[in-house]
């Protein structure tokens, strides 16, 4: 009883220096609402994706109708339980996907999982390699355009920048390759290694499947002097996507801290006109490019699709088209989960990072 | 504001009358790009309407009198931009593919306006639960990688394979499966704005039923930004019909010319050497996302006064600006829609 009595007097001393500290609790409550809108975000997907897979027929007829005698169809669909309702194949699924299990594909019958991880390290090798070039790329030429602003350069790397959006990855994939690959003959048309590379790594214990890790761990330097040339063109036909977009949003977000009080000051000061733009306006201009740059990570998992098709590397994208033409309606949807649970969360992260570095985007 | 675009002549503005403003309004760089995206648009489109007559050979025609097309066949003076591996004219392919471009851009952009803005204005003005529910789901698709999302969808649709009107309906409505919660997005945001404004409430006391407040008073308002996202939106369903086409899921080569397909095709020749195939259905696509996208990206700098003319501006992201503009803080946007709204009164 003594302690009831005791909660009234202790509360407003606990409030009060939540309150003081503040921002501190409002960070944590914040995130952790956050966290639970990634759920009912994931949900509504896996339902579309289900839904939208199930329309088509149930996933044995897809992929084997025609070529298996009817009766032997109806026994496997049957068997696998598809000829159920569908609402309690959708229930059952619901269970499997929170148990981290997403079947079996049906055409070549590996485990869903392992499939995923297998490419999905091909995926996110080539995703790292293109920001790596888009952020290169992007972020010194928009600091140029906003510093040049309104004359020929700015004119120029707008127009750069636009010419990036506009051209599909596989059309500068196709340049490329002719280019480098045809004409000059400096680089390989496509794939991620030669066959000699993948002997040598396939030796490696425990091997990460990100291939320039592994080539470094083998100590070979053939091999990873091979696996970079290799990925040198995708890197560049999917980083220049992102790489325009990278750089409107450092050119227009500098020009606007370009235009503040504290660079007039400091260029009043005479501090030079090279270190207004990359000390002074370029870290405020940060954070509205933190934002989109995970937004940016739909585009980036788009495009992977098509770079990984046009260079023939064999990540997620490259295997979900394979799946998709031989209607392993399995795997596909194994695939597109994937993705939308890794946009989801990076939709997280970077909402918790802009938080940490704005605390005004709290609610 | 209200008055101009009330009273404001509707005929004139549906014939066009945004980009005549924007051209007025604009100056040196602004204007070189907007006239070169006009250009380019205007080349495209010619090329649309042109392209029975000027285009030397069918979309499939695979041989004339004198015999059958020779496969991959270098520029000559009797296919000027060569052949493909399956013994098309490139020329040709090149210029039929505008009119599928076109199809599908008009109808894609058409069908997910109409779904975006009614779902929009519904969901804005009744608010509640299902303002709610379709905000949950126009946020999923949103963050989802739309290309995938048109893949999947034109598998549901098409089943993979496709005839002419099939293959493009199928394209068509899988970019507007990702387009529509773009302008749901928008024009929610503005028929929550609006519906706090002192002209509805007085509709409201005079006894407008919500259809007619919906439909007169708020979706006139609530729509003046579809003009840029319609050009922003047409040159990003272009890049999703090439990319559709290129991974297999687009329209059969003897139904329609499709400039993603041609690539496709044209990636196995360019190993060896053959670029022809290639090169020119690829510089189809970007010059014409590039018309689309100046344009687009001309109407959107001449609407917000901040990145509007040439002096030094202290404007914040032309997203974040729009975001505010639909948030609440309707400063920038009501000083535009004030500009037009002259503009066009001045024009009349």
């Amino acid at each position: 009883m003594t302690s009831l009595i005791e909660v009234p007097d202790v509360e407003p001393v606990a409030v009060a220096p939540k309150r003081k500290s503040g921002q501190g609790g409002g960070l944590g409550r914040y995130i952790v609402v956050r966290f639970f809108l990634i759920i009912p975000t994931i949900f509504i997907l896996v339902t579309l994706v289900f839904f939208l897979m199930r329309v088509i027929g149930d996933p044995i007829t897809a992929a084997q109708g025609g070529r298996l005698p009817p009766d032997v169809l109806a026994q496997r669909i049957h068997d696998a339980g598809y000829d159920r309702p569908i609402f309690v194949q959708y229930f059952e699924y619901l269970g499997q996907v929170v148990t981290g299990n997403f079947g079996t594909t049906i055409t070549d019958r590996r485990p869903v999982v392992e499939m995923l991880s297998t490419f999905g390290a091909a995926t996110l090798e080539l995703s790292i390699n293109a920001l790596i070039v888009a952020l290169a790329v992007g972020i010194p030429l928009g600091l140029l355009a906003a510093q040049r602003r309104d004359r020929a350069t700015d004119a120029f790397l707008r127009f750069f920048a636009i010419l990036c959006y506009a051209t599909p990855v596989f059309f500068s994939g196709l340049l490329l390759k002719l280019t480098f690959s045809v004409w000059l003959g400096w680089l390989p048309v496509a794939g991620r290694t030669s066959t000699r590379t993948e002997l040598a790594m396939s030796s490696l214990a425990a091997p990460s499947g990100i291939y320039w890790l592994d080539a470094l761990r083998s100590g070979n330097f053939a091999a990873f002097g091979d696996v970079v040339s290799h990925a040198v063109l995708p890197a560049i036909a999917l980083g220049f996507l992102t790489a325009g977009v990278f750089l409107r949003l450092v050119r227009t977000n500098v020009i606007g801290t370009l235009g503040k009080d504290y660079v007039e000051a400091g260029r009043s000061r005479g501090v030079s006109e090279f270190r207004l733009v990359t000390k002074h306006a370029y870290k405020p201009a940060l954070i509205p490019i933190i934002t989109v740059m995970g937004l940016q990570i739909a585009l980036l998992l788009g495009g992977a699709v098509l770079t990984e098709t046009t260079f023939e590397w064999k990540g997620l994208g490259y295997q979900l088209v394979q799946y998709l033409n031989a209607r392993d309606f399995v795997a596909v949807q194994g695939i597109v989960m994937l993705l939308a649970v890794i946009v989801a969360i990076t939709n997280f992260i970077v909402d918790v990072v802009a938080a940490l570095i704005d605390p005004r985007v709290r609610y | 504001m209200s008055t101009a675009t009330f009273s404001g002549p509707k005929k004139s503005f549906l014939s066009g009358l945004p980009v005549i403003s924007h051209l007025n309004k604009s100056v040196g760089l602004q204007r070189g790009m907007l006239i070169t995206g006009l250009v380019l648009t205007g080349f495209f489109l010619l090329c649309t309407i042109l392209a029975p007559f000027i285009a030397p050979y069918g979309y499939s025609q695979l041989s004339d009198q004198s015999g059958s097309f020779p496969a991959q066949q270098a520029p000559s003076s009797k296919h000027l931009l060569g052949t493909t591996v399956g013994g098309y004219d490139v020329l040709s392919r090149v210029l039929w593919g505008s009119q599928t471009a076109v199809t599908v851009i008009v109808v894609a952009v058409a069908m997910s306006i109409f779904l975006g803005v009614a779902l929009g204005l519904l969901s804005g003005y009744y608010g509640g639960w299902l303002d709610r529910v379709l905000v949950v789901i126009a946020d999923a698709i949103y963050a989802f990688p739309s290309l995938l999302l048109a893949i999947v969808m034109s598998i549901v649709i098409s089943h993979g394979q496709s005839s002419f009107w099939g293959g493009i309906l199928a394209c068509a409505f899988s970019i507007t499966v990702v387009f529509v919660p773009q302008y749901f997005r928008v024009i929610r945001a503005e028929t929550i704005r609006l519906k706090a404004e002192p002209f509805v409430e007085s509709a409201m006391v005079l006894g407008a039923s919500s259809m007619r407040i919906i439909g007169r008073h708020i979706f006139k308002n609530a729509t003046r930004t579809l003009p840029l996202m319609f050009t922003l939106n047409a040159s990003e369903s272009i890049l999703t019909l090439a990319g559709l086409g290129f991974l297999g899921f687009g329209i059969e080569p003897s139904s329609a010319a499709e400039w993603g397909f041609d690539l496709n095709k044209a990636m196995a020749d360019a190993s060896s050497g053959i670029w022809w195939t290639g090169v020119f259905p690829g510089i189809a696509i970007v010059l014409t996302v590039l018309g689309l996208t100046l344009v687009g990206e001309s109407i959107n700098d001449l609407n917000d006064p901040r990145l509007r003319g040439r002096k030094r501006a202290g404007g914040k992201p032309s997203r974040s600006a729009a975001a505010v503009g639909q948030g609440g803080n309707t400063g920038a946007g009501t000083g535009s829609a004030a500009g037009n709204g002259t503009r066009e009164a001045g024009n009349a």
